[in-house]
């Protein structure tokens, strides 16, 4: 036993001298087509190696967590303020501490206690078609639980996170019964049983299945720059209107990063987060992917300029991760399938 | 004998690490599953398997009986066309037929402008539906039925049959009392396979929406965050793949199949002209059509005007190189477990086999998670163990290929284990009998009787694992160590990233990949038919 530790052991230190270079090693729930340019962007200017797993976020969260102190994972990337939270709660953070990202990513955007800070933003507005749908008749997320909606509506499964950020801010807003009642109503107004992803919901809408949809911007935006001439009838098709704007405002969310509690290369992972928020790479991800910037003043797409200015909702992310385990419940009481 | 039992309870591990999390850990949220969601998973997981097995077997069992009994034009063709669909993982399927079918996709739009009838258009609108996850799953899975029962068909003894002619039985009274009957050893494991792979796929209800175990299991299990409710969701699913193989066993009970194997088939085909013909090859072209050909040309559409793709070398090689490692490794254990239950028929031996077997059953990410804890414990162990001696703590097992490998072997075994047991119950114990009669060791009937007459077998069993590792996409994504990804991983990323279109030439790369042992294999099966 001993002589195969002494073995182990022997053999270890061969291997950790062959890494030489700095290196950062990366968990993605953002996909690696999106992310891959910028990290070799990253490491040309600064000679730092990435290292890059893409995959699923509560897999890539779950990972971390069996692996522990073993862990070789620096930064956790993720979409969605609910599954950044989900890793704060799972434990495998220390806080960010970097004066940089302080001063330039608004606080509402960051977690309070430093376990994560966004990186990109969206909004999630109203869709609807614009030959059936007079804008005037949309006022709120709330509103679309309304009798005037009946079979009118159509959104994605309760299984995504998005939907389970959206409903989360609601009970932080008007509380959970008020929630569980408005949820109760606006499943009966759908026009179909929930599938398929945001970009579908646009279709149907513009197909004419349906009337209104709530989607992420960036599919929109998307739709906008295909090469295919149907995507580009479904823009056309479609008006954005952001809701809530008499109130607390359209809802928001982030991607973001959170620093691994047993990252081995510290200096490194901050240095590819404050990189991250530079101006640079926020221009690439609203060129890319149609994001809004986290940082107050970098440019944005003119695909995404022309929808137009709105008032985001002022919450505090952190409130979307801490209310969705009851937003999942909520939902299934609901019968949001 | 030991390694048998040792590779075994290997493969058994995530398996009880389910069952333990079940037994020693309380669920905060079952009784919230119960009053919602529970019934409607058991209801929609058992409406789709039972879908799916009828599906299987009404494609399946059909074309092998049309193909082995009849000679009619474009049979040989037609014969391993039939095989093509198996390249297709259901998600793929799923997502092609999505595109082509949605209410604001091309099909239904065009119906829409020639004002065509209402009736033909709702069940194509329906596509994301039990209904329709059921048709994607059947076209894809009815080779395994498709592909047993033929074996089956064409080892049959040809005077079993003779035997009923001369009794004065017409040709479709031989073939629901004698051939259906010695075939349904077969034709049961196929349809098995298939419910199995049914019960374990998430791709396909995920995107369709239909709320089954798997998709239940995973939304407990993450976003629930309650790990001893999805291990008892997942017990739950085991109980009913448990109770399907127990029903197996018991319809077969004692009843051995054996059969003489010195008298060919083909004599006794017959030649179908005119409309039956016509019938003939429309039946065996259909299911080749809906589950390849029209998809294909689909995917390849896409690829050639609208994606934006990267370059897929790499990614091909990676792809071909694990599965064609995994699908040795997992082949390799399975004999070992097939021969140590010929050569000790212990009861417990074969439950143990039985356990293992349950692990096709268990969603890819099930299995995944299920290795996952107990080495990423290891691996904390040992980081811990060696920081005394000043090594920073690493992974030393997880985040491995070997890991990943080994979560196939844990998924896929029952695949190649149903293989070798039923190639092995072909080949008569008295065969063996003669053999040490005449003189030889164990290991020489192994090498002069076994290697040959299982060669068939085997083969199958590796081109099986190699087709549904390269299509596996749960345990991959979860599993992989740094930059190292495959094609099924780059549709992921890109479908899941609702860019169903630019997914396309790493979808028509997995299909093109997973072709070439199709095609191999149907060569080699049919050498070992005409030795």
């Amino acid at each position: 036993m001993m002589r195969f530790k002494l073995v182990t052991v022997a053999l270890a230190g061969l291997l950790s001298q062959a890494v030489i270079a700095s290196e950062v090693n990366v968990y993605s729930a953002r996909q690696e087509s999106l992310i891959k340019p910028l990290l070799d962007q990253f490491t040309s200017e600064t000679g730092v190696v990435v290292n890059l797993i893409a995959g699923n976020g509560n897999e890539l969260l779950k990972r971390m967590q069996t692996e522990g102190i073993a862990s070789p994972a620096d930064v956790f990337i993720t979409v969605d303020a609910g599954n950044l939270h989900a890793a704060k709660e799972a434990g495998v953070y220390q806080p960010i501490q970097s004066a940089l990202l302080e001063q330039r990513i608004p606080t509402k955007l960051r977690d309070l206690d430093g376990a994560w800070v966004g990186l990109t933003q969206r909004a999630r507005p109203i869709f609807y078609a614009k030959d059936r749908v007079d804008p005037a008749t949309l006022s709120t997320y709330e509103a679309l639980a309304d009798e005037a909606w009946k079979g009118r509506v159509c959104i994605r499964s309760s299984g995504n996170i998005y939907n389970q950020s959206l409903v989360a801010s609601m009970i932080e807003h008007t509380g959970a019964e008020a929630t569980r009642q408005w949820a109760t109503a606006f499943v009966k107004n759908f026009a179909r049983k929930p599938a398929g992803g945001d970009t579908d919901q646009l279709r149907a809408v513009a197909a004419g299945q349906c009337d209104v949809a709530i989607s992420n911007t960036y599919y929109y935006g998307r739709l906008a720059d295909s090469a295919k001439p149907e995507d580009r009838k479904v823009y056309d098709a479609l008006g954005v209107f952001w809701p809530n704007q008499a109130d607390r405002g359209v809802h928001i969310n982030v991607s973001g990063a959170v620093l691994a509690k047993h990252a081995k290369n510290i200096a490194e992972a901050l240095q590819l987060m404050e990189f991250m928020a530079s101006d640079q790479a926020q221009a690439h991800y609203a060129r890319i992917n149609h994001e809004y910037p986290v940082v107050p003043g970098a440019p944005i797409s003119d695909t995404i300029a022309a929808f137009g200015p709105f008032k985001a909702d002022d919450l505090n992310l952190t409130a979307l991760g801490v209310n969705n385990r009851r937003a999942v419940q909520l939902m299934d009481q609901a019968g949001w399938q | 004998m030991i390694t048998a039992i040792g590779a075994a309870l290997c493969v058994a591990l995530p398996v009880l690490v389910v069952l333990g999390f079940m037994l020693f850990s309380t669920s905060e949220s079952w009784s919230h599953l119960v009053e919602t969601v529970l019934w409607r998973y058991i209801l929609h997981s058992v409406l789709l398997s039972v879908t799916v097995a009828i599906g299987v077997m009404m494609i399946g069992v059909p074309a092998a009986w049309l193909i082995s009994f009849y000679a009619f034009p474009g049979r040989r063709l037609l014969s391993w066309l039939l095989l093509l669909p198996m390249a297709y993982p259901a998600y793929i399927l799923a997502y092609t037929y999505t595109g082509l079918l949605d209410y604001s996709g091309p099909v239904l739009t065009w119906m829409r402008n020639i004002d065509a009838p209402t009736w033909v258009m709702w069940p194509l609108l329906e596509i994301r539906s039990i209904p329709g996850a059921a048709v994607m799953l059947s076209l894809v899975l009815y080779p395994y039925v498709y592909l047993l029962a033929r074996a089956a068909f064409l080892e049959q003894a040809a005077n079993v049959m003779e035997a009923g002619y001369s009794l004065g039985q017409t040709r479709s009274q031989v073939f629901l009392r004698v051939v259906i009957p010695m075939a349904r050893p077969a034709i049961v494991a196929g349809t098995l396979l298939a419910v199995m792979e049914t019960l374990a796929d998430y791709g396909t209800v995920e995107f369709f929406g239909v709320q089954t175990f798997t998709t239940g299991i995973v939304r407990t299990f993450y976003g629930l965050r309650d790990t001893a409710g999805a291990a008892q969701l997942a017990s739950i699913l085991l109980g009913f793949v448990a109770l399907l193989v127990i029903l197996e066993r018991l319809s077969r009970r004692k009843i051995q199949y054996y059969s003489d194997q010195n008298r060919r088939l083909s004599r006794l085909a017959v030649t179908l002209t005119g409309w039956r013909a016509i019938f003939a090859m429309v039946l065996c072209a259909a299911p080749m059509m809906l589950g390849f050909a029209l998809p294909t040309a689909v995917l390849g559409y896409w690829t050639l005007f609208y994606a934006e793709g990267g370059a897929l070398w790499s990614l091909t090689l990676n792809s071909f190189v694990l599965a064609g490692i995994a699908s040795l490794v997992v082949v390799g254990v399975a004999l070992v477990i097939a021969y140590a239950n010929r050569l000790y028929p212990a009861p417990w031996l074969s439950n143990v086999t039985t356990v293992i077997g349950l692990g096709y059953a268990l969603p890819g990410v099930v299995v995944a998670i299920g290795v996952l804890i107990p080495f990423g414990a290891l691996d904390q162990w040992l980081s811990r163990g060696l920081m005394a001696f000043g090594v920073e703590p690493r992974l030393w097992i997880s985040g491995s290929i070997g890991l990943l490998i080994f979560a196939y072997t844990v998924r896929f075994l029952a695949v190649a284990n149903g293989n070798l047991v039923s190639g092995l119950s072909r080949i008569r114990p008295s065969l063996d009998h003669s053999g040490r009669l005449l003189g030889r060791t164990q290991s020489q009937v192994l090498r002069q009787i076994h290697v040959p007459l299982m060669r068939g077998s085997v083969l199958t069993a590796i081109l099986i694992c190699f087709v549904d590792v390269l299509k596996e996409l749960p345990a991959t994504l979860i599993l992989r160590p740094f930059d190292f990804n495959t094609l099924a991983v780059r549709v992921y990323d890109l479908a899941g990233d609702e860019r169903l279109i630019d997914a396309a030439p790493a979808s028509l790369m997995i299909i093109a990949v997973g072709l070439l042992p199709v095609i191999l294999l149907n060569r080699s099966v049919h050498a070992a038919n005409h030795d």
